[in-house]
């Protein structure tokens, strides 16, 4: 059968800063950052996986904060900075986080990874030297089924020297 | 005295690093193909129903909608799959044999048009009475599942026994009779659902004679051969391409949704995206139920004289892989014993629920559970030590344990004997503490059959292609370091080309252990080939012979210290610009590899739990694991293996179980289906023996699955010895621990006599 368009739908416009670039897109109120993220903007790091906010493979960071992009409406990002994955690097030199990930093998499949970095990346921009308890209960929203964490507790730990070390 | 190895066994960087951690790295859901649609399906609401109607045309008007699929779109080909038994359709037809199967899908130009079109579609379902358990299916009388005798289904394939295996030798009723003691105890294990981050991914396109598919199967060459016979094409006009995965741990292995996308592409006329939510992953597959009845027998000393084993498998509505799960389960009861008499007996049973397939370490962790909780308490009956008790029963290295089967390759008895050390198992334990160990061995591998392809191109650089999947096990970077060590060359130099079928060369599949040791021996013998090929062209260009060139960091030495690069050597050998060598590895079954297995997969595991008397919460304190992996190419990525495989393995011993109720899955979300979080993780050590025991490249042997098969016993025995009580059913939630405290509390308040 020839597919005619679908019907419009009711959109809105907003205007967000993703990864320190302005953005002003229409889009559908129900629209989420996620889909926003990966399907109009082509930044596909942020991952869906639970669909339900418990996963937190498509963790990114809104004005600083972690949120689970699949549930977090793209409307409420109007005005806002958010960071993705694919920001986080200065150019081609990687953050200490995704340094210390690489270094301790912290990843297997990669899928978690992406949201796993950026939720450590809050925790560290809050508590720069967590305990190990800390790190623990930080990332308890986002999951990990290949590394048994071990490795990622490993990483984050690395992380927070390298970045206490370079402040000073 | 071992060679020297310079970048096998060494802590190389993953080759995927860099594009996992910024994000770019490609997998399955993030490809965008030219002009593709959006699938979504329709599932049954019923366990099991007639269907005597399907109206598709109000979906079929909703604009935006390309096509929708039913049963009637699939009279020109053949429509069933299975790996052993073709059992399973694209799409239901006729019957609907569990909650959660499709019954239609939507293509439409975008995902909320295609869900929508779903509301559309009119089925109508008579309902049938369900058998959605083991008791339901045996009964007699019981509905049956499949009421056709499916494609390759074995003979003693009756009512719902879907499949049945046996291991048997002796007499072992004779034996039990005259046995000191015997003991027999029943055993129950939950369906489990992997989690692989990544839902069941497919874009297809079926547009003329070609079938292109990117998907997030471990197994390509299987899917292809599946999508061949099916639509009625020749191999080489099947392209099945895989991106990254995102964790497989069998949920991705054999054929899953493939064929239900390709036959919603071929009838959109266009590409078409068909991705699986995480609640559509968890109606797709999961890991079989079991229930473990074991009777052993047992001399004064406590050796082992007998054992019956009747494994009973829940395979759901569709065989799957659960034949091959079935053979594994009925040898993987009996574990690294010793023992005369035997008959082990699993079958495979059909119910009215989510098929079960493969699940990293097919058939172990539901047998290998009831066999080591029941060593624990013969050794609590004998008053023996549990280690003592196994050391008396465990075959010796060297020792095979069949006569049809490859001698034990590892010391059972030593690594059991180091976790015990490693949790500190002659130490008294605090109050409500305990600790408990276990062993389990698999016949690992599956079959042997690989091809590898290397190119040295004429900088110097080489391509190594092949198909074993990149799962996030590390395969890739694995391979590169066997390849460079092979060719003399910095790993840097080494690249990995994967998982296409119409450009990387056949691999049978991706689980059982098997890439490390068979795709490595396959890239090992196309990079001597290469070699080979190498010193007849550095021979010639430097006017020497072949025996005494020394090759070394991309460069060819002669013994009169002349010498050439690698890229050198090629360019001279085309006597042009350009110009690449190539060579071919192949791996084949039979010789080498018989008897089988390939190798023994061994782990070892030991816990030390604290459990909370007035709650029943049991939490893992520590935990220490040991592998035996003959070399780990790559020991970071070896010990993440074995660190991940374990804590599974914890999941499903504390807090995983998919729950059933009346024909519907209950918790199929991860809001109710609880995974081990960060918070889980115990005091974790992990060790690897490395006495290259193993037949793979440098005496490296597979791993990866073995670690999951200790945890539940190790953490069940523990239990025991901090409170007293033994739970025969998994998971140990807080519940089914706080009944059991309660139970013997009544027990002991009741006065003997």
């Amino acid at each position: 059968m020839d597919a005619a368009a679908p019907a419009a739908r009711p959109v809105v416009e907003i205007s967000l800063t993703v990864n320190g670039r302005p953005h002003t897109l229409t889009v559908e109120p129900r629209e989420t950052l996620l889909d926003v993220l990966r399907v109009r903007l082509g930044l596909t790091g942020a991952k869906l996986s639970c669909d339900v906010q418990v996963c937190g493979a498509c963790t990114v960071l809104v004005d600083g904060l972690p949120v689970s992009a699949c549930t977090y409406l793209a409307y409420e990002a109007r005005g806002r900075q958010v960071l993705t994955i694919e920001g986080l690097a200065d150019g081609d030199r990687l953050h200490p986080l995704q340094q210390a990930f690489i270094d301790h093998a912290a990843f297997q499949c990669g899928y978690c990874t992406p949201g796993m970095i950026l939720a450590a990346k809050a925790l560290l921009d809050e508590i720069p030297r967590p305990t190990a308890d800390e790190v623990k209960h930080y990332l308890r929203g986002n999951i990990c089924r290949c590394t048994g964490y071990k490795k990622i507790l490993e990483a984050v730990a690395a992380a927070a020297e390298a970045l206490a070390a370079r402040h000073g | 005295m071992a060679e020297t190895l310079r970048v096998v066994g060494r802590p190389v960087p993953r080759l995927d690093g860099l594009e996992k951690v910024t994000g770019r790295a490609r997998y399955t859901v993030d490809l965008v193909v030219p002009g593709m649609a959006h699938g979504a399906i329709l599932r049954s609401p019923l366990p099991r129903a007639r269907l005597r109607g399907i109206d598709t045309s109000r979906a079929e008007r909703l604009p935006g909608v390309v096509a929708v699929l039913t049963a009637a779109d699939l009279g020109d080909i053949d429509p069933y799959y299975g790996q052993v038994i073709r059992d399973r359709p694209v799409i239901a037809i006729d019957e609907v044999r569990y909650a959660g199967e499709p019954v239609a899908a939507v293509a439409a130009l975008d995902p909320a048009t295609a869900r929508e079109a779903l509301d559309r579609i009119e089925v109508d379902y008579e309902a049938l009475p369900p058998v959605l358990d083991l008791d339901a299916a045996l009964a007699a009388g019981a509905p049956r599942v499949h009421t056709r005798r499916p494609a390759g289904a074995p003979p003693e394939a009756e009512g719902n026994i879907c499949f049945h295996a046996r291991v048997a030798r002796g007499d072992p009723e004779a034996a039990l009779a005259g046995a000191a003691h015997v003991f027999e105890h029943t055993f129950t294990f939950p369906m489990v659902y992997h989690y692989a981050m990544e839902p069941h991914a497919v874009v297809a396109a079926a547009e003329g004679p070609a079938v292109t598919v990117w998907t997030s199967a471990q197994h390509p060459f299987l899917v292809r051969a599946d999508l061949a016979r099916m639509f009625g094409r020749a191999l080489e006009q099947v392209r099945v391409v895989v991106p990254y995965v995102g964790g497989g741990f069998g949920s991705k292995s054999y054929t899953k949704i493939e064929p239900l996308a390709v036959a919603l592409a071929r009838k959109a006329g266009r590409p078409v995206r068909v991705a699986l939510s995480v609640a559509e992953a968890c109606l797709t597959t999961r890991r079989h139920a079991a229930r473990v009845v074991l009777r052993t027998g047992v001399d004064r000393d406590g050796r082992l004289v007998a054992r019956v084993a009747t494994i009973w498998l829940d395979t759901g509505a569709y065989a799957d892989n659960g034949p091959r799960v079935t053979t594994k389960a009925a040898r993987r009861v009996l574990g690294g014993y010793r023992c005369p008499h035997v008959r082990s007996d699993a079958y495979a049973v059909y119910t009215n629920t989510v098929p079960a397939g493969s699940f990293r370490a097919i058939g172990a962790p539901q047998t290998i559970w009831a066999c080591e909780v029941q060593m624990d308490l013969i050794a609590q009956a004998l008053g023996l030590d549990p280690v003592e008790l196994r050391a008396r029963n465990l075959g010796r290295r060297g020792e095979a344990l069949f006569d049809h089967e490859r001698p034990l390759d590892a010391d059972l008895e030593a690594g059991l004997r180091r976790v015990a050390a490693a949790i500190g198992w002659d130490r008294p334990a605090a109050p409500r503490t305990g600790r408990g160990l276990a062993v389990g061995i698999t016949d690992a591998g599956a079959e042997p059959v690989a091809s590898a392809i290397v190119r040295l191109h004429a900088d110097g650089s080489a391509s190594v292609h092949e198909s074993s999947t990149e799962l996030g096990q590390g395969v890739r970077t694995v391979l590169a370091q066997i390849a460079a060590e092979a060719l003399a060359l910095p790993v840097e130099r080494v690249g990995v080309v994967a998982s296409d079928t119409a450009g990387t060369p056949y691999d049978r599949s991706t689980g059982a252990s098997r890439s490390t040791t068979v795709m490595g021996l396959a890239v090992e013998a196309a990079c001597q080939e290469v070699r080979a090929q190498l010193a007849d062209a550095a021979a010639a260009a430097l006017g020497t012979g072949t025996g005494s060139l020394v090759f070394e960091a991309g460069r060819i030495r002669a013994p009169d210290g002349r010498e050439v690069t690698y890229g050198e050597a090629v360019r001279a050998f085309f006597a042009g610009p350009g110009g690449e060598l190539v060579g071919r590895g192949y791996v084949r079954g039979g010789g080498r590899w018989t008897p089988p297995p390939l190798f023994w997969e061994v782990g070892w595991g030991a816990a030390e739990v604290a459990v909370d008397e007035e709650t029943g919460q049991v939490r893992v304190a520590r935990y220490a694991s040991l592998a035996d992996v003959g070399l780990a190419v790559n020991p970071p990525l070896a010990e993440g293996q074995d660190e991940g495989a374990a804590v599974m393995g914890l999941g499903h011993t504390l807090f995983e179980a998919l729950r059933y109720e009346a024909g519907q899955l209950q918790n199929g979300t991860l809001v109710d289906y609880r995974v081990p979080l960060a918070e889980d993780l115990p005091a974790l050590a992990t060790g690897l023996v490395e006495d290259r025991n193993g037949p793979g490249a440098h005496g490296a042997k597979g791993m990866g699955e073995g670690a999951i098969n200790p945890v539940a016993p190790a953490v069940t025995t523990a239990l025991a010895r901090a409170c007293g009580v033994v739970v025969t059913e998994l998971p140990l939630t807080p519940e089914r621990v706080w009944r059991a405290l309660r139970r013997r509390r009544a027990e002991q308040a009741i006065p003997a006599g």
